[in-house]
């Protein structure tokens, strides 16, 4: 590693610059940062948080942008052809293809969503407590995880099924449980990496308290594998939330999911009529890409701000 | 006086430097005769390790690479394949961290005895056996033990001293050692120094030793080459730089080091940090800013390393300032 | 710091430190006088560091007694409010520059933190004792407030130096804080650190294995092999008529002009 930082040289971008003075500085160069942040990831990065921005705004308003009612069943018109207003044609009981993909944007982005949102706090407390403690705390919670790897995600959502009748919530809880081990094995290995170098040492011995420590330094300094690590499961909620959806344990029909959509059309595709499942599995496709491609880009800039 | 083993002239390297070529070595040119041993000292950024690199072939790859080096009248640069390895075979490098350089999950024995068994064709039990007595050469008994060890079951100053031994094993002409002793205590450094005094005495080795630290150099080394910003500052007999220095840095450099025999009130430090080759100016001396001595001279272009006395100096101002540069007495 | 006049600011007696069966530190007593320079003196496996860290509360001894500024510090304390007084007391500079700084806080950041852990001030009287440090550590406004990535080695170093005397703590333990430095770099910092302990009333402990080094920053040493005192006195005498063997190998190590290493039988 160089002892000298080039001081003279060209102008290159080098991520989030510290701001001037005082709070409302520091929010805002916080936010100029993430921006700065954004952009430097490259066109494919920034394709991809096109993409989730767009997804994200159908699922928080495809109810109203939707053209026909996802609902209204029409068996005379069922697996019709895209035509007229219906661009992507009808499903198997004739309702509007389309309309039904801008409204099951919400379940199918919502459900991943709490998963990975619950997986990831939940995770990264485990790993972090087990990190500082180390010793005796760090074994009972290693160990304790280690009994959880054992089930997986599928199985414990087919139990939760079971237990409380099939539904997203119960679903996306028992993923969150089930995904939660993975996260905080990874994290773990992290934390204990972080947690061992001389700057916490000298927050240590300032006094700071464990606590602020760990929120103030710890967390953030984990931040890009956390970053790296919500979106790979984002993903795979994804898709485990389709498969359960498709086995009818998820969201129920005839509510709108893209899951679902994909298990209601799958005779279509033997049968000639492709495009409803095909057209609602490329949505998860793509989101699930954008998701990881961000995610990875984000990743990469963040090491290079900070290493 | 016999043909040199190693020419480096006007070697001049460019490394892709966030997306530009940046020079990182610049005009280095030095020669080596069989049984020499030169020292090679310099600040960070000076690039010492680069000119060992670039000697030894490892530079990253796309780098760009003008002048020649030379080795055995041979030029290194355009070998390839069988050549190369032989070329390896011929000169063996030992680095700063031997931890970083062996695999841990191997023994010794295998990691000493890989080259001999692959690239030479020596039998195994004659391999290891060759070994066992390089051990003993630098100073490890019960090397058949040893053999059979992993390495973390060593200690640094041995890890190095093994190091030392598996690089001798294929009989090389010249040794590389980038900072060998910088990451060992004092008193292992001592006898790491001493065991690559004798192996150069005893097997004729031709020694490149590369060190930030000047006293460290001079004491194996017959003649020292200081470093600065990517060039050569100065070229000497090791015993006569500290009292007769011809490049103001060299003398700067010894005067900034604290004294074991008396205490300063304040140290000579020397204002500013050392720069790396691709911050230098182009057209003025790199040192220029941080010496005492500049005059407008020196801003003018780069000096061009010039003999004086038996030496080589990139001073602009080398024959005005002879004999003012060697350390005042402290107050 | 409020001490009792000529009482020692550091008093360590016995201490004993035991990992498993490997004794680290073994009956190790020094005093350390208000206004002076101890340093510690030692290799790899001395136990230098093992001692650096106990008297800083990272480790717990298994026997002995440290006492700083008149209260004893050999246990480890519960509260915030105990935990933040012996920050006051004693304040430690690492070696490494390259670790020893939360790689996403600006120096000015870094500093703040210290600040607002040991006062309870508002932004604006902070800030005026951000720039007194950084001024003090001869960092410029530029420096302050760049993240420790665009910083030089010994620009980290004097980042962490300021971090420490932000605490404004009674003793400062340097350990082998100079040692990853380039030359003419270790040589602006050990001016600045004699500087510092001219301008202040603090207390060094230096962790060094670099003889010439201590020469040049302390008044008083000890020498430690494996764990135990083999030798102390002034510097200067250590240094120039070393007593015992192992204090004489370490001398006989140190380069110098016309120095050839010899083998040891």
């Amino acid at each position: 590693m160089s002892a000298t930082a080039p001081l003279a040289g060209p102008a290159v971008p080098r991520g989030p610059v510290a701001p001037r003075s005082g709070p409302g500085a520091a929010r805002r160069g916080r936010v100029l940062g993430a921006l700065a942040l954004l952009r430097a990831t490259g066109p494919v990065g920034i394709a991809s948080a096109v993409i989730i921005a767009i997804a994200i705004l159908v699922a928080v308003f495809g109810t109203f942008i939707a053209p026909y009612d996802p609902n209204l069943p029409n068996l005379s018109l069922a697996w019709g052809a895209p035509s007229g207003g219906h661009l992507l044609g009808y499903d198997f009981q004739g309702r509007d293809v389309l309309s039904r993909l801008l409204v099951g944007a919400g379940t199918a982005l919502l459900g991943p969503l709490a998963v990975v949102a619950g997986a990831m706090v939940a995770g990264v407390l485990l790993a972090v407590t087990a990190a500082w403690r180390r010793g005796a705390s760090d074994a009972v919670i290693s160990s304790g995880l280690d009994i959880l790897f054992a089930f997986p995600g599928i199985l414990l959502a087919v139990l939760a099924a079971a237990v409380f009748g099939p539904g997203l919530a119960a679903a996306a809880i028992a993923l969150a449980v089930a995904y939660m081990p993975y996260v905080a094995r990874v994290l773990r290995g992290a934390a204990l990496k972080e947690r061992s170098q001389p700057y916490v040492a000298a927050l240590e011995v300032q006094g700071a308290s464990a606590a602020s420590i760990c929120f103030r330094h710890l967390i953030p300094n984990m931040g890009p594998l956390i970053v790296a690590q919500a979106t790979i499961l984002f993903g795979y909620a994804m898709v485990d939330l389709a498969a359960i959806s498709f086995l009818g344990l998820g969201v129920q029909p005839p509510e709108p999911n893209w899951g679902v959509m994909i298990s209601e059309n799958q005779v279509g595709l033997a049968q000639g009529y492709p495009l409803p499942a095909l057209v609602a599995c490329a949505c998860i496709v793509v989101v699930v890409i954008a998701v990881n491609l961000l995610g990875e880009r984000l990743f990469e800039q963040a090491q290079r701000t900070y290493r | 006086m016999s043909a040199p083993l190693l020419e480096v002239d006007g070697l001049t390297v460019l490394l892709d430097v966030e997306g530009a070529q940046r020079a990182v070595l610049r005009d280095i040119a030095f020669t080596m005769q069989p049984g020499e041993a030169v020292g090679l000292v310099g600040e960070s950024g000076s690039g010492k390790s680069m000119t060992a690199r670039a000697i030894g072939r490892l530079l990253p790859r796309g780098a760009e690479i003008q002048g020649s080096i030379r080795f055995r009248g041979g030029d290194i640069g355009s070998l390839s394949g069988a050549a190369l390895r032989r070329y390896r075979g011929q000169v063996a490098m030992i680095f700063q961290d031997p931890r970083a350089h062996i695999n841990p999950v191997r023994r010794i024995g295998d990691f000493m005895t890989e080259a001999l068994r692959t690239n030479l064709g020596v039998p195994a039990d004659q391999a290891r056996r060759r070994a066992a007595d390089m051990l003993a050469q630098v100073g490890i008994e019960d090397g058949t033990r040893r053999l059979r060890q992993y390495p973390h079951q060593m200690s640094g100053g041995m890890l190095q001293r093994i190091m030392i031994a598996a690089a001798l094993l294929t009989e090389p002409r010249l040794l590389l050692a980038d900072e060998p002793t910088t990451a060992l205590d004092v008193t292992t450094q001592a006898e790491v120094m001493a065991i690559l005094d004798d192996l150069r005495r005893d097997f004729g080795l031709t020694i490149l030793f590369i060190t930030h630290d000047l006293e460290l150099a001079a004491a194996i080394c017959d003649r020292t080459v200081v470093m600065y910003a990517g060039q050569i500052a100065e070229v000497r007999a090791s015993s006569l730089l500290h009292d007769d220095p011809l490049h103001p840095y060299t003398a700067a450099l010894a005067a900034a080091r604290p004294d074991i025999t008396q205490t300063a009130h304040r140290l000579r430090a020397i204002p500013g940090r050392p720069l790396s080759a691709f911050e230098a100016p182009p057209a003025e001396c790199a040192f220029a800013p941080r010496c005492p001595h500049a005059r407008d001279i020196c801003l003018q272009a780069v000096p061009d390393l010039a003999e004086l006395d038996g030496g080589l100096s990139r001073c602009a101002r080398a024959h005005e300032l002879r004999g003012q540069l060697q350390e005042v007495p402290r107050a | 710091m409020p001490e009792t006049d000529g009482a020692p600011v550091l008093e360590v007696a016995g201490l004993r430190k035991e990992f498993g069966d490997l004794v680290a530190v073994d009956d190790v007593s020094f005093v350390l006088p208000p206004g002076r320079s101890l340093a510690i003196v030692g290799e790899s496996g001395s136990g230098k560091t093992t001692i650096a860290r106990m008297i800083v509360g990272l480790e717990r001894p298994t026997r002995g007694t440290i006492t700083a500024c008149g209260r004893d510090r050999s246990r480890p304390v519960k509260s915030a409010r105990d935990r933040r007084r012996r920050g006051r007391e004693v304040q430690i500079v690492f070696q490494d520059p390259y670790t020893s700084l939360d790689p996403r806080q600006t120096a000015e950041a870094t500093i703040d933190e210290v600040l607002r852990l040991r006062h309870g001030w508002p932004a604006g009287r902070r800030q005026a004792r951000i720039a007194e440090l950084t001024e003090l550590v001869g960092l410029d406004a530029r420096q302050a407030r760049a993240l420790p990535r665009s910083l030089s080695g010994g620009q980290r170093q004097r980042v962490a130096i300021a971090r420490a005397l932000a605490a404004e703590p009674a003793i400062l333990i340097l350990d082998e804080s100079v040692a990853a430095l380039d030359v003419s770099i270790q040589a602006q910092v050990l001016n600045l650190l004699a500087d510092i302990r001219d301008e202040t009333d603090v207390s060094y402990i230096l962790i060094s294995h670099d003889l010439a080094v201590v020469r040049q920053l302390t008044d008083e040493a000890i020498v430690l092999y494996r764990g135990e005192v083999v030798e102390r006195g002034r510097t200067a005498q250590i240094l120039d008529d070393p007593q015992h063997s192992y204090t004489r190998r370490l001398r006989a190590s140190v380069p110098r002009p016309g120095w050839k290493p010899a083998r040891r039988a």
